[in-house]
């Protein structure tokens, strides 16, 4: 890396965001095979990764790509793969063994409109619940997005931060007009932005290693795998030594360590935005690309006067239900801009005081959801007709 | 300044993307404006309509697609008669003469220039065609400068096209100037 005190300018897309974003974090492991509209990220990390002195594989599948950033996680190094929609899907089974053995590594999905294989190059929300469930068995999850280029290179940042320090999967859950979208992005000057370390064990080789051994404070210290120390990692349920247990005992102590180790600190892992929030009586609740056009239609109608307002989330999970609450508290109706059939609705719905004030507006046709979109809808409930 | 709302179109591989790239960049890194480009394409790498939105202001853009432009560039006919009647009334045109004969039937005022024949007349070849263009619709909009497009192509592309390009950048910007007077 260079040692440069200014800031890095540069007009790039989405996707190459989150290529800086993740080699400003330290990735150090790509494997992928490539998917629009997620492709960009493979194609510059294919140039960029191994001149920062790290090792880029284009897998024979999704599949492949996702138990490769496992083993490479587990070996030392920051990893990462992206894809989309049907990759998505293959990866999940690899996910859920990252989530059980507690490895941490960050997993890209540049949303794009499915079913299948959909339409492979317009935009689309529809994968925030298979983020959340798409791998089996009870869990956590780290879920987070971003609405401009600028977004997409800190959260990306993040998320290997929160990767590292939980010893978990983190998805990016991005969309296709984020992804393709090209806007400025300044990269600060390296050690500007706190990047997280992995926590090493200090256990001398030699000496008996227990990866799944909690620290005090909760952290598993981990050790480079073929290195100092032999262990086991499985995705069964494993004891402190990583070897298979069924005791009943242990089986419930872990299922509920790898479930509270987030859900519990769902407020601390909460990442958002918000504009004119406090005295709105309209509040609009967006995420991804589809925020940029709840943010133009309440700075429009802000300029006239209206009380309307927008929470931005940038954490989708573990859900921030506290923040919810609270930011909806004080509103009469509840917007949630989202191109689904109401994914993150469900869940707003759940925390909010009134929940049939809560009004879905999406898009469902490869189109981004428009200001237009949401000014009639809002039109609607207020009773003003289209 | 003006808020610029550009919708550039034409056919896969002319190079329409690219060129809003380019316009793009120029505003936002030489002349520090705020700029967004996105583009919509179907799964096809060549032919099919192309099309490319880019928005330059001087304040944070939201909603990053272009619905009605108040400029339009329109290379093909297929690409003119999809987009000319989404074109902001009083709004401006800039198409190749050559290649498209718009309808008049919408308020626009369009500047028609052969900008593909003047390209291969000069160079004999086509390549920089997209740049001509580019010194044409900086020319007619004053949407950025001639110089920040020359600083935005010398960082893209090897210096053995450096002197063409800026050759490219003149010349539509020749073609255009007559047109304003």
């Amino acid at each position: 890396m260079s040692h440069k005190t200014t800031p890095d300018i540069c007009f790039v897309q989405g996707n190459e965001a989150c290529v800086r974003g993740a080699l400003y974090a330290g990735l150090r492991f790509f494997a992928g095979y490539p998917i629009t509209p997620s492709t960009e990220i493979a194609e510059h990390l294919a140039e960029q990764l191994p001149r920062a002195g790290g090792r880029f594989i284009q897998m024979e599948d999704e599949i492949a790509s996702m138990c490769a950033v496992c083993g490479a996680s587990l070996a030392g190094a920051k990893a990462m793969t992206a894809t989309s929609g049907p990759g998505f899907s293959l990866k999940q089974e690899a996910i859920g063994y990252a989530v059980m053995t507690e490895i941490p590594c960050v997993v890209v999905n540049v949303q794009r409109a499915g079913p299948s294989t959909g339409l492979a190059t317009k935009v689309a929300q529809g994968d925030v619940n298979q983020a959340r469930w798409g791998t089996h068995g009870d869990h956590s999850i780290v879920v987070l997005t971003a609405s401009s280029v600028q977004d997409v290179f800190n959260v990306t940042i993040e998320a290997f931060n929160i990767a590292e320090t939980y010893r978990t999967p983190v998805i990016l859950l991005f969309d296709e007009v984020v992804g393709h979208m090209r806007e400025k992005l300044v990269i600060p000057p390296e050690g500007e932005i706190p990047v997280v370390q992995r926590l090493r064990t200090e256990v001398k080789p030699g000496v008996n290693y227990h990866p799944y051994l909690p620290r005090e404070d909760g952290r598993l210290p981990m050790s480079d795998f073929g290195g100092a120390h032999r262990y086991n990692v499985t995705g069964l349920y494993h004891d402190i030594w990583g070897f298979p247990t069924e005791n009943p005992e242990q089986v419930d102590k872990l299922i509920h360590h790898l479930v509270d180790k987030l859900e519990n600190r769902a407020e601390k892992l909460a990442l958002w935005k918000e504009y004119y929030v406090e005295d709105a009586e309209h509040l609009l609740i967006s995420y991804g690309s589809s925020a940029r056009s709840a943010r133009h239609l309440v700075e429009t109608r802000r300029a006239k006067g209206d009380r309307i307002g927008l929470l931005e989330l940038q954490t989708l999970w573990p859900f921030p239900a506290q923040l919810v609450r609270e930011k909806t508290a004080k509103a009469k109706n509840i917007f949630m801009v989202e191109m689904n059939m109401g994914q993150v609705l469900a869940q707003v719905k759940q925390v909010v005081q009134r929940p049939d004030r809560v009004f879905l507006v999406n898009s469902m046709d490869g189109q981004m959801v428009t200001p237009a979109d949401i000014g009639k809808i809002m039109r609607v409930v207020e009773g003003r007709g289209f | 300044m003006e808020k610029y709302r550009f919708l550039l179109s034409g056919s896969g591989g002319q190079g329409v993307i690219t060129m809003a790239i380019i316009l793009a960049e120029a505003a936002a890194i030489y002349e520090d404006r705020v700029a967004v480009q996105s583009q919509s394409y179907g799964p096809e790498a060549r032919g099919g309509a192309t099309r490319s939105d880019v928005i330059l202001s001087d304040s944070e853009i939201y909603f990053p697609k272009v619905n009605q432009p108040n400029v339009l560039v329109a290379l093909t006919n297929e690409a003119a008669n999809k987009y000319l009647g989404l074109i902001l009334p009083g709004g401006l045109c800039l198409f190749d003469s050559e290649l498209v004969q718009p309808s008049a039937k919408v308020d626009f005022i369009h500047y028609g220039i052969p900008m593909f024949r003047a390209v291969k007349e000069k160079f004999g070849r086509t390549q920089a065609y997209n740049v001509c263009v580019l010194g044409a619709l900086a020319t007619i909009t004053g949407a950025v400068r001639l110089e920040s497009l020359e600083k935005v192509l010398n960082s893209r592309f090897a210096s053995a096209h450096h002197a063409a390009n800026k050759q490219a950048l003149e010349l539509g910007a020749e073609l255009a100037r007559p047109l304003l007077a």
